[in-house]
């Protein structure tokens, strides 16, 4: 994407289409109602696109992907599953991936 | 019968415990959107113009690796596509309000102040003014969403990048999916999208989020519809 003027113009799109997607039941009520399989689906929604940019954001470094099974991030991110799986605490799985992952890095070296 | 200022200040009230979890994310975004190099007046405008959490923490790096507007607004549009349930589940109870009203509720219709609305409007039906209510509460969180921004930009841009702090991301997200994760075709969902998410990096025009996220939804529907089905033992 390339000048100011189309990046604001983009995060405007961005929010009209988040403003409407909120709207949109709320104006039409009582004239359309969701299919039971669009209700279902929508269930999926947030679990797959946030891990399809988080994992990425992990293995990717500078437009290539680590597959190194000592990518600090890489290792940090798995220790951080297990804490939120086991404490459910967004404030805790933050902390240990960061230790973690400066743990790695600066303690072992890890590149 | 409860005066809309009442309402107004049972919304305020009811939101205020939800702030704990609502203005370290703020901060958290104002840091991180500066520090992956999106300018400190584009990071704040965005929480008035999209005002939608998990929206601007994946919109901020994909603002500054050049991506495309489609796909970034297409992106937006999927993360967001929850809201729909919202919209659907507070609709019948703001059915006679004025289209402005709507529109204004409607904006202010995030993750936290539905939850508190619904479950005043559950709880009490509510009166003729519980639309208040829904904008007590979303004015609040609104707020603390503009100043808690503010904050974490003017933190973000003191934070020397090699703290990494944009690990910080990833790490968000985490915590968000894994508590999601209720049985296993939501962890088919997760693991296919995160996956197709790696294998897919390489597709022109950052199209590589769009066709895992598709992926994923499609695994969890697929395994879902497998799994009721034997279930019903059909």
């Amino acid at each position: 994407m390339d000048g100011a003027l189309t990046i604001w113009l983009t995060v405007a799109a961005c929010g009209a289409v988040t403003f409407l997607t909120r709207l949109s039941f709320i104006a039409v009520h009582g004239r359309v109602a969701m299919p039971g399989w669009f209700h279902r689906m929508l269930t999926f929604v947030p679990v797959a696109v946030l891990s399809a940019i988080a994992l990425p954001e992990i293995m990717v470094r500078n437009g290539s992907v680590n597959l190194s099974p000592l990518n600090p991030k890489l290792l940090a991110a798995l220790l951080a599953v297990l804490v939120a799986w086991r404490t459910r605490n967004v404030w805790a799985t933050i902390a240990v991936g960061m230790a973690a992952m400066w743990g790695m890095r600066y303690g072992l070296g890890l590149p | 019968m409860t005066s809309p200022r009442s309402e107004f200040f049972a919304g305020v009230r009811a939101e205020s415990p939800l702030l704990l979890g609502v203005v370290p994310f703020g901060l958290i975004y104002g840091a991180l959107a500066v520090q992956v190099g999106v300018p400190a007046s584009l990071a704040q405008a965005m929480s008035s113009v999209i005002f939608a959490g998990s929206a601007q923490f994946i919109a901020a790096p994909l603002i500054v690796a050049s991506t495309p507007a489609l796909i970034l607004v297409l992106t937006v549009f999927v993360v967001n596509l929850r809201h729909l349930l919202y919209s659907a589940s507070v609709a019948p109870y703001l059915e006679s309000l004025s289209p402005s009203w709507k529109a204004l509720l409607a904006y202010l219709l995030t993750d936290e102040a539905y939850a508190v609305s619904i479950a005043h409007f559950e709880k009490t039906g509510g009166g003729p003014n519980r639309h208040w209510f829904l904008f007590g509460a979303g004015l609040t969180l609104w707020s603390s969403w503009q100043i808690s921004t503010a904050v974490g930009i003017f933190i973000g841009a003191r934070v020397p990048p090699e703290w990494s702090l944009d690990f910080a991301l990833p790490l968000i997200f985490i915590a968000i999916v894994v508590p999601m994760v209720k049985n296993r075709s939501h962890a088919a969902a997760a693991l296919v999208a995160a996956v197709c998410g790696v294998l897919a990096f390489g597709l022109p025009h950052k199209l590589g989020y769009i066709v895992a996220s598709l992926a994923g939804i499609a695994a969890g529907m697929a395994l879902l519809t497998g799994m009721e089905k034997r279930w019903t033992g059909r």
